[in-house]
């Protein structure tokens, strides 16, 4: 069992904090992924827990034994560097042997010459040998394993990074932005062979990264991090669709979430660009609000398709980006401010041109307070539905 | 058949105006090597071929007349005892100090590369005999190591082990020299094998420790010697070289001595040449010097390029 429990964990370089409370339980085979912006702490925290950085204070446990005082080597974690980290003047066989050798051999058996005296040396040598032809095989890299990283490419040497890791089978798997030295179109092929390697393995990963997408593909459970505290921690739907805070909200998601300025009208009920929304919250009216809209809620439509529920805001098109399966469209709207949406492709997209109407699901709409955190809206009551055309008034109430 | 030849009369015209462009950019391109070729022919070819010539007969520095003799100045300098007690006591020395600096160099470029705060300290300390003149602590040597006068034989009275006779005992005045070859060089090897050290990537370091490397043992024989290779070769070579070319110190602490323990190569180049004013005999001398520098310097281009590169 490898469950990873994180408590009370800080970390400070000198007089400047650099991690401060986290708490984090990893269950046993879970792929967790630290994400966040550049500088929120998620590199020093996987080190943390490789033993590579020690902990200014709290506790680290794998397996519900207390790792503190170990070395890298002795807590039975991989970890998989940016870099890759392989070394240059080894072969890709050397490479991937080099753990089994270290923790099976002793310095004698492995200082030059000398080796060669070793009788256990050559017992224990093809074992390891064939131990890595075996994880070779599992990563297809069989064909690979004599040559120098040197004369690899960016995703070959990936796979041997994977294989230095896996040939120990480790309780844990860190990673540490793996896939960001890779080109594009590999990035997302790797992105699939890392989850079909999870789950073929079923050990526990702990994955570093600042790309939103490989977290939201790849991930059990996300924790998105900024300024070296956990902001939220939940499954990646979660975080999609219950950011609690601004900084949450525009870090997931691609394009990112459209954040619009608004306020609190005297009944309760926000109002955006002098229009009412049926939205209630329980804060002050006259209070300023930050309404969080996703993308691929927005549609340009003519008034006559706003139904029920749905809201809009008038729109002037600015350019069209065609994605073949689907167009993203750039809008300025009243504020002044820009606005993406997202529309499937179609005749309707084709036709946007100019002054437009943008509709949006009010339910979908995301409310955040002036600190930024998010606000639950009032529970509609029944009758406010029932009666159909105040919910897109315009110009109502001010 | 019109149609070809009208075809290359054609072609002919800028066929012509590129050649003409070609030559004069082969003649710019000369141009611009001219100086440097006309500064290396006469400070080292014209030399050389000079030193080869005079190597080749019997001219004695003053003498109005010279001849021929063939290869006899080499035979004479295999049969002769002092110039092979001279090459014997070059290789000795060039056998202490090669070991002696390179090993030093690379434990003490290792030790301050762990340093944080004091590194640039460390490294100026260790800079700085390189920076000194040789001569004038050759100097500062003799004094410190003079049996009646100098602070480390008083020191050796002290704890009891009684004076040392470093320079006049023939079979300590060699390696003493060697000591302080080793004390000039070893600033020089660190601060190559320093850069080195920072070339070496901190991840492979971490790499290593999740890996199993637990002690520095471990970590310098897996990461740091062979990443080191490279470095390791070229300071190799130099200081062979630089050990190979060892004179200062002999022409004012030992002058040889004593009983020719001390002579070295180049000193008995000096003798010949500028003392006993065996001009031919120091060019003869002189042509066998730079065969052993040739191959240092053949090793270094064949072995190093090839060899310990990834």
């Amino acid at each position: 069992m490898a469950r990873v429990e994180l408590r009370a964990l800080a970390k400070s370089f000198g007089a400047v904090p650099v991690l401060s409370g986290i708490d984090l339980d990893i269950a046993d085979g879970e792929f967790l992924t630290l994400i966040g912006p550049s500088g929120c702490g998620k590199s020093t925290l996987i080190r943390m827990i490789a033993g590579l950085e020690p902990q200014t204070s709290g506790s680290i446990s794998i397996g519900g034994v207390s790792i503190d005082h170990l070395r890298p080597h002795e807590r039975r974690v991989a970890m998989v560097f940016q870099s890759y980290a392989l070394y240059p003047h080894m072969s890709v066989f050397s490479n991937i042997a080099l753990p089994l050798t270290m923790q099976r051999l002793s310095l004698w058996e492995r200082l030059p010459l000398i080796k060669l005296l070793s009788s256990r040396r050559r017992r224990v040598m093809p074992e390891i040998a064939r131990e890595v032809r075996a994880i070779a095989e599992q990563l297809q890299i069989e064909h690979l394993l004599d040559r120098r990283p040197a004369r690899l490419s960016g995703g070959q040497r990936q796979r041997v990074a994977l294989g230095r890791a896996m040939v120990r089978h480790p309780d844990v798997f860190l990673m540490d932005e793996p896939l960001s030295n890779l080109d594009a179109k590999l990035r997302v092929h790797m992105r699939t062979e890392l989850a079909e390697l999870h789950q073929r393995l079923k050990t526990t990963f702990i994955y570093v990264t600042h790309d939103q997408v490989e977290a939201m593909t790849m991930s059990d459970r996300v924790a998105m991090m900024d300024a070296g505290r956990i902001l939220q921690l939940g499954t990646p739907t979660e975080l999609y669709e219950r950011p609690i805070n601004i900084k949450v909200a525009s870090f997931i998601g691609s394009p990112a979430i459209n954040l619009l300025k608004a306020k609190v009208g005297h009944d309760g009920y926000i109002e955006l660009m002098d229009r009412r929304l049926t939205l209630q919250t329980p804060l002050e009216p006259g209070a300023d609000v930050t309404l969080g809209i996703r993308p691929e809620a927005m549609f340009p439509a003519s008034s006559e398709e706003i139904r029920t529920g749905r809201a809009s805001l008038p729109a002037s098109l600015r350019r069209k980006e065609n994605l073949g399966s689907e167009f993203i469209l750039h809008f300025d709207v009243a504020g002044p401010a820009s606005v993406v949406a997202r529309v499937p492709a179609g005749p309707v997209v084709q036709a946007v041109n100019g002054s437009v109407e943008l509709s949006f699901d009010v339910a979908a709409c995301h409310i955040f307070n002036e600190q930024g955190e998010r606000i639950e809206p009032n529970p509609l009551d029944s009758c406010e539905l029932s009666r159909p055309r105040t919910l897109v008034a315009s110009g109502g109430g001010v | 058949m019109a149609a070809t030849a009208i075809s290359s009369a054609e072609a002919g015209l800028p066929q012509g105006r590129a050649n003409r462009q070609a030559l004069v950019e082969k003649l710019v391109g000369m141009g611009f090597a001219f100086p440097a070729f006309l500064l290396l022919l006469v400070i080292i070819i014209t030399p050389l071929i000079v030193l080869f010539y005079l190597s080749l007969t019997d001219y004695e520095l003053g003498a109005l007349d010279f001849r021929s003799v063939g290869l006899g100045n080499f035979q004479k300098a295999m049969s002769d005892p002092v110039f092979r007690r001279s090459l014997w006591n070059t290789v000795l020395y060039v056998s202490i100090v090669l070991p002696g600096a390179v090993g030093l160099g690379l434990l003490v470029a290792v030790l301050v590369h762990s340093r944080k705060r004091t590194r640039s300290f460390y490294e100026m300390i260790y800079f700085l005999p390189v920076t000194s003149t040789l001569i004038a602590m050759a100097t500062v040597w003799q004094v410190l190591l003079h049996p009646r006068l100098g602070p480390i034989n008083a020191f050796l009275r002290q704890i009891g082990i009684g004076e040392v006779a470093f320079l006049s005992d023939p079979s300590l005045a060699l390696p003493t020299i060697a000591v302080i070859g080793i004390w000039q060089l070893v600033g020089f090897n660190m601060v190559l094998f320093l850069a080195g050290l920072s070339a070496i990537p901190k991840d492979l370091y971490e790499a290593a420790e999740i890996d199993g490397c637990a002690n520095g043992i471990d970590r310098f024989l897996t990461i740091t010697w062979p990443l080191l290779g490279p470095t390791t070769m070229f300071v190799i070579i130099t200081t062979s070289i630089t050990a190979f070319k060892v004179f200062d110190t002999v022409a004012v602490m030992t002058r040889g001595g004593p009983a020719g323990a001390s002579e070295v190569l180049l000193y008995a180049v000096y003798l010949e040449g500028f003392q006993y004013f065996h001009t031919a005999y120091a060019a003869a001398l002189t042509i066998i010097f730079l065969v052993f520098i040739l191959i240092f310097s053949v090793i270094q281009t064949f072995v190093i390029d090839r060899r310990v590169h990834y």
